[in-house]
């Protein structure tokens, strides 16, 4: 949206601006002119093509029932829910792996702990192609852990070109925000309530689940939700591992550029669009403003 | 208050007590100290004094250096970790959850005790009346005052019936007003609790008004342990007179059994020399030009109500204060004479 916000700031025509004089009768105008630039942009880069997707989605032969239609495909629905599923398991996972990171970093300093962090923080700088080669590079044919397996035991365990590959990239790739929001959170955790609840017995487990999560709920999905929105729209880790991981992207660039069916395309684009929508709903609401920023 | 509060008086041993901080200096010095069952006493100082730590050390949120050895009546607690202790805690900050209620927070350490539900109701509500919070029960943190919140805070520690009670500075971030009110009620408390209690603060009035024994502390040492009497007319070195209350320092010298300050020669037993003297403010009197011993001007004058704080000016010497009556008409710059009461003079070598 950073085009916007420029587009915004651009034009400097006087005439959009009452002198100050003209009283409150001039100000609704004011905002209106002020709005425009935005409003402008908004309009021819999403708001158009929204319509006109969601129009397509409906320009087939079926007229509107293609999304119903598209729907009960057995082969998109399939791909529909791997996609939830391997979104939610990305969630979950990385969720899990930056909170205990996450807290262990902030409360452990040591010598290289700034080096880790920024490591960390790492695939922050890589598109998903470059996650995608760095995922064959280690579970891939030619791969480090076939390589070791095949030392080992003699046979070669190559996971690269499939879920479990793409499910290690999106890991990789959504640790690095996760963590960072945890951290942030983590620093402003009040010591001394961990000690007030162990002063009344609360074992290090029970202070977890009763003080620490608690804490960090907001924060957990606020990150929690933005990382399910880029598992569900990612496309550049999967095209890279493999033209057939049955993931929505994959499916909608498969309709549109292979079948050439943009109608069902279309259909399934509106769809990945309102699930992940309403993905970000449901945690804006149940964590309150925060999430905010994620949507 | 009902029987079901009096809580057992445990006695607190503490033997050989430091603690050093990795990559800084000593911050408690080896302590021996024995808080007897049922004794409140109040560790006093300036931060960094070590208060703090040795509380921290009491409710085993710190360990101490090895050699030391904390015992909680005949039990040796050094190893184990405050959850296993049975201590209560109070914070400066509260340190409520917030994301339980009223009630809840109260309940938490018995819930992690497992108590039968309805016994845990019947005790929160118990506690919730003795502290006057019935109706904020169901109440969120958020939604109380900060005199509401350490109650709720003191509930909390209570209703687990601890082996002592440990307050970190609760009343330092009350305003003046509250702070009053919450310094007697807790009073009220810990007398009616029979509990032992150590109570961490920097505020001498609190520590005279709260503790049956005070230790005061300073770069890591015990400075003085005594009642506050004894702490305050018998302060056993320079630092104790000046950290509490107010004390003037006067200069004399002694030769033959007679102490000379001012004009004035008075009776003394002690050997020849230079002394310096301690006198607090209310031991200094007016007097006339006749029987006064230091002559002197007004340089300040506070009214305070029950009180006329006045900044004298002697002749020789550091300026002294001197309290008198409210009434007391005198003003800047107005010629006073002092007198010296021996036997409320303390002399420091």
């Amino acid at each position: 949206m950073s085009a916007c916000a420029q587009d915004a700031s651009l034009p400097h025509r006087p005439a959009a601006f009452p002198r100050a004089g003209s009283g409150w009768k001039g100000e609704p105008l004011r905002l209106a002119a002020l709005l425009a630039p935005a409003a402008a942009v908004f309009a021819a880069f999403f708001l158009l093509p929204l319509v006109r997707l969601i129009l397509i989605g409906a320009g087939g032969a079926e007229g509107w029932s293609a999304y119903l239609t598209t729907l009960i495909d057995p082969g998109h629905l399939d791909s529909l829910l791997s996609t939830l599923a391997l979104s939610a398991g990305v969630t979950l996972v990385t969720l899990a792996v930056s909170t205990v990171a996450g807290l262990f970093l902030v409360r452990h300093h040591f010598p290289g702990h700034a080096l880790l962090v920024a490591l960390l923080t790492f695939p922050l700088a890589f598109p998903g192609v470059v996650i995608g080669f760095m995922v064959i590079m280690l579970a891939g044919r030619q791969g480090v852990i076939g390589t070791i397996t095949q030392a080992l035991t003699g046979g070669k365990l190559v996971f690269a070109y499939s879920m479990a590959g793409l499910f290690l990239g999106y890991v990789y790739f959504s640790i690095p925000r996760v963590i960072l929001t945890v951290m942030a959170a983590a620093e402003k955790l009040d010591p001394r309530l961990e000690e007030a609840a162990r002063s009344l017995g609360a074992s290090p487990w029970r202070v977890v689940a009763d003080v620490i999560l608690p804490a960090l709920k907001p924060a957990l999905i606020s990150a929690g939700a933005l990382c399910f929105a880029t598992s569900m729209g990612a496309f550049g880790t999967a095209f890279t591992l493999a033209t057939r991981i049955n993931v929505l992207p994959m499916t909608i660039y498969t309709e549109f550029t292979l079948q050439a069916n943009i109608a069902a395309a279309a259909a399934l684009s509106v769809l990945l669009g309102l699930i992940t929508w309403a993905a970000l709903a449901v945690a804006r609401s149940v964590a309150g403003t925060s999430v905010a920023a994620a949507g | 208050m009902p029987d079901s509060f009096h809580l057992d008086a445990v006695p607190i041993r503490l033997e050989r007590c430091g603690k050093t901080f990795a990559g800084s200096a000593r911050a408690l010095e080896p302590l021996d100290l024995t808080i007897r069952g049922g004794e409140t006493i109040v560790f006093l100082g300036p931060s960094g004094c070590g208060k703090t730590t040795t509380l921290r050390i009491i409710a085993g949120l710190e360990s101490p250096d090895p050699g030391g050895r904390v015992l909680f009546g005949e039990e040796d607690v050094t190893a184990l970790p405050i959850e296993r202790r049975n201590v209560g805690m109070v914070f400066q900050s509260y340190a409520l959850f917030p994301n339980m209620t009223v009630a809840e927070n109260v309940a938490y350490g018995l819930k992690v005790r497992k108590l039968p539900r309805p016994e845990r109701a019947r005790r929160v509500e118990e506690m919730l009346d003795l502290m006057h919070l019935g109706e904020f029960a169901g109440r969120r943190i958020d939604q109380l005052s900060g005199g509401q919140r350490q109650r709720v805070a003191l509930a909390r520690a209570l209703v687990v019936r601890p082996r002592v009670l440990l307050l970190d500075e609760p009343l330092t971030a009350l305003d003046a007003k509250l702070r009053d009110s919450l310094r007697l009620e807790i009073d009220r408390l810990l007398r009616g609790l029979g509990i032992t209690a150590v109570y961490v603060t920097h505020d001498q009035g609190e520590a005279m008004a709260l503790g049956d024994r005070i230790v005061v502390m300073a770069k890591g040492r015990v400075a003085q342990i005594g009642t506050p009497r004894e702490i305050y007319y018998q302060p056993a070195d320079g630092f104790v007179a000046d950290f509490i209350g107010t004390m003037n320092r006067l200069g004399g010298t002694v030769r033959g059994g007679m102490l000379n300050i001012g004009t004035a020669s008075l009776p003394w037993s002690g050997a020849d020399g230079a002394v310096e003297l301690l006198v607090r403010p209310e031991d200094l009197a007016l007097a006339s030009e006749d029987d006064g011993h230091l002559g002197g001007s007004v340089a300040a004058a506070v009214f305070l109500g029950d009180r006329t704080r006045l900044v004298v000016e002697p002749t020789d010497g550091p300026a002294l204060t001197v309290d008198t009556l409210g009434r007391s008409e005198l003003g800047r710059g107005d010629r006073v004479w002092l007198r010296v009461d021996p036997a409320r003079v303390l002399a420091v070598p």
